[in-house]
């Protein structure tokens, strides 16, 4: 898969980011030695092998549904970069 | 509509009422202060794991069987990806590749009395985001988490609604089940039940037309209007030789008009990927069977089962199934009376004049079946009259009051004691004897005026056709 420009200000856009000029041409760089790497996983000969649900073998891990404490909000809200008494602060973000 | 048809497809959102959430032990819980029932999984943080809660694929699985979905065998959850501030770990837990249930249907009645099946492509479980608070004041968003991995179950239909009728009959029978399966409150206020509305027009026969997916759609009333402004929006833009593009549109219910969303632009390239952090759900037929054998009595059974059994009319059947609590009111009342068709009488009369004057829903009516019970077996077994029991039912309705001793008080208990009688009508005839030599010479009215002081002295408690053949056995002799 080609990086290109165009790929690379969707994907900025996708993930809310704003990104210099030089960091993109660097991301440009990182991605495709990235997508290189994956395309080696590709020369595995897969032939024979089931297709997996997860790299994990078990199946149905369930939790029972009980309630258990929650965390005390000071503790939740402790490292946010922005906060009121309550919330979490962020900016204006609704339409 | 000018030569065009309207295609609709619905995806409705409930928010299960399972104790917990979906990936972590938090209550869930609609209210309560902003993030106090959260932790690090429905926070997202760093290093903390998501573990499933059995109940919530139940529910799932609860609701696929009673809309004839095929049960996947082996489910599993994806990641959907998108930065907003409700969403903290930056993607939400789905379900794309493996949903827990397809291929369902639901029938609906249709207006002209005929019915249509529309098919539910798909039903899913998923996390909910969290809240957002705007504060224009200082142009600030507060998030709350509270609702953050509050279990969801998308239900996606199929695109085979032609009109708001029809939509409206879906969602109004798919919140009658889910009430009736007991996994959903489907409060619309409070968005435990959300719709959202695919919509396009075509001339018939044409290929599907560019649809628009429809948010904040808060009620029956507001979906109806929303269908109606966005078929008219995409017809003019057509008839004007505009085309139209794909896009979300957030519906305004004070000015009537819906805005198409900006955040929703990109909003089709989720990335999504399965869930490394969760194991797939290996689902056997064993656990299908138990659960289809504790499926409740769904509303279209109770129906037939109240017109089969209780004689009631299909009208009256269907006031009283239309909400769970409604029937669950109503069979209650009609046990501990015995008196079943009296109970529907009184459910859909005076329990439903009394919701309407009040505005009480029917998912907050809260009334004593008991109290209600005693009043209806009282008016059946002739011990009160009907003005009574009416306002008795009110007192119970307004002031919750022990009917016993309300009646009792209001001298409401009918006598029928034939000795308190006949000393009321020694008394009359011995203060009247006017009146009774009026009635010896052949003057009718008379007889009601006796009557009238009988009763009186009796406090209205008197059973006017024992008080009447009395006083007529009296007078006669
Ligand atoms: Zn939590």
């Amino acid at each position: 898969m080609k990086i290109d420009k165009a790929l690379i200000d969707y994907l900025e856009e996708l993930s809310c980011l704003s990104l210099s000029e030089e960091e993109k041409i660097r991301l440009t760089g990182d991605l495709e030695s990235i997508l290189a790497a994956m395309d080696k996983l590709n020369e595995l000969d897969t032939v024979g092998f089931q297709e997996r649900n997860h790299p994990f073998d078990g199946v149905n891990s369930f939790r029972e549904d009980i309630v258990l404490p929650s965390l005390e909000r000071e503790l939740v809200l402790q490292n946010a970069p922005q906060r009121n008494a309550e919330a979490f602060v962020v900016p204006k973000t609704v339409e | 509509m000018k030569g065009y048809e309207v295609v609709m497809g619905l995806e409705v959102h409930a928010e299960l009422s399972t104790k917990t959430k979906i990936f972590c032990a938090c209550a869930n819980k609609f209210g309560g202060a902003p993030n106090t029932h959260v932790c690090p999984v429905c926070t997202a943080m760093p290093g903390a794991l998501p573990v499933f809660n059995r109940r919530v694929l139940e529910y799932a699985v609860r609701l696929g069987l009673a809309l004839n979905c095929d049960i996947t065998r082996c489910s599993k959850f994806d990641r959907k990806n998108y930065f907003y501030p409700d969403l903290p770990a930056a993607y939400q837990i789905s379900q794309l590749y493996a949903p827990i249930c397809k291929n369902g249907c639901m029938e609906i009645a249709l207006e002209d009395g005929g019915t249509k099946t529309i098919g539910i492509h798909q039903i899913h479980m998923e996390a909910d985001a969290g809240k957002l608070i705007h504060d224009p004041a200082n142009e600030q968003t507060y998030v709350d988490y509270n609702r953050s991995c509050v279990p969801l179950l998308e239900i996606v239909s199929e695109p085979d609604f032609s009109s708001a009728a029809q939509v409206i009959a879906y969602l109004t029978k798919l919140r009658e089940t889910l009430l009736y399966l007991g996994i959903c409150d489907c409060k619309m206020q409070e968005g435990s039940i959300r719709a959202d509305v695919n919509l396009s027009v075509r001339r018939p026969g044409e290929a599907l037309g560019v649809r628009a997916e429809m948010k904040n759609l808060n009620s029956f009333k507001a979906i109806a209007r929303a269908i109606e402004y966005e078929a008219a929006r995409q017809i003019e833009v057509l008839e004007k030789g505009g085309t139209l593009v794909q896009e979300t549109r957030r519906w305004d219910d004070n000015k009537g008009r819906s805005y198409p969303m900006r955040s929703k632009e990109n909003a089709n390239d989720y990335r999504y990927f399965p869930e490394p952090d969760l194991l797939p759900m290996q689902i056997d037929d064993q656990w299908i069977e138990g659960i289809r054998g504790s499926l409740p009595e769904l509303a279209h059974e109770k129906r037939a089962r109240y017109i089969k059994d209780f004689g009631l009319s299909e009208f009256e059947a269907g006031i009283i199934t239309a909400h769970k609590n409604i029937s669950d009111l109503f069979e209650e009342i009609a046990r501990q009376s015995g008196q079943a068709l009296e109970s529907a009488r009184l459910v859909t009369g005076e329990i439903m004049r009394m919701m309407n004057n009040t505005g009480i829903l029917p998912e907050d009516l809260s009334l004593d079946a008991g109290k209600l019970a005693y009043l209806v077996k009282l008016v059946i077994e002739g011990k009160i009259n009907r003005n009574s029991y009416k306002d008795a039912l009110n007192a119970v309705f307004t002031r919750n009051v022990q009917p016993a001793d309300y009646v009792k008080e209001k001298g409401y208990i009918i006598v029928n004691d034939t000795n308190a009688v006949a000393q009321a009508i020694e008394a009359v005839i011995a203060e009247n004897p006017n009146a009774v030599t009026d009635y010896k010479s052949g003057i009718q009215k008379a007889f009601g005026f006796l009557m009238g002081q009988v009763m009186q002295k009796l406090k209205g408690a008197g059973n006017p056709g024992a008080v009447k053949a009395a006083l007529t056995e009296v007078l006669g002799s």
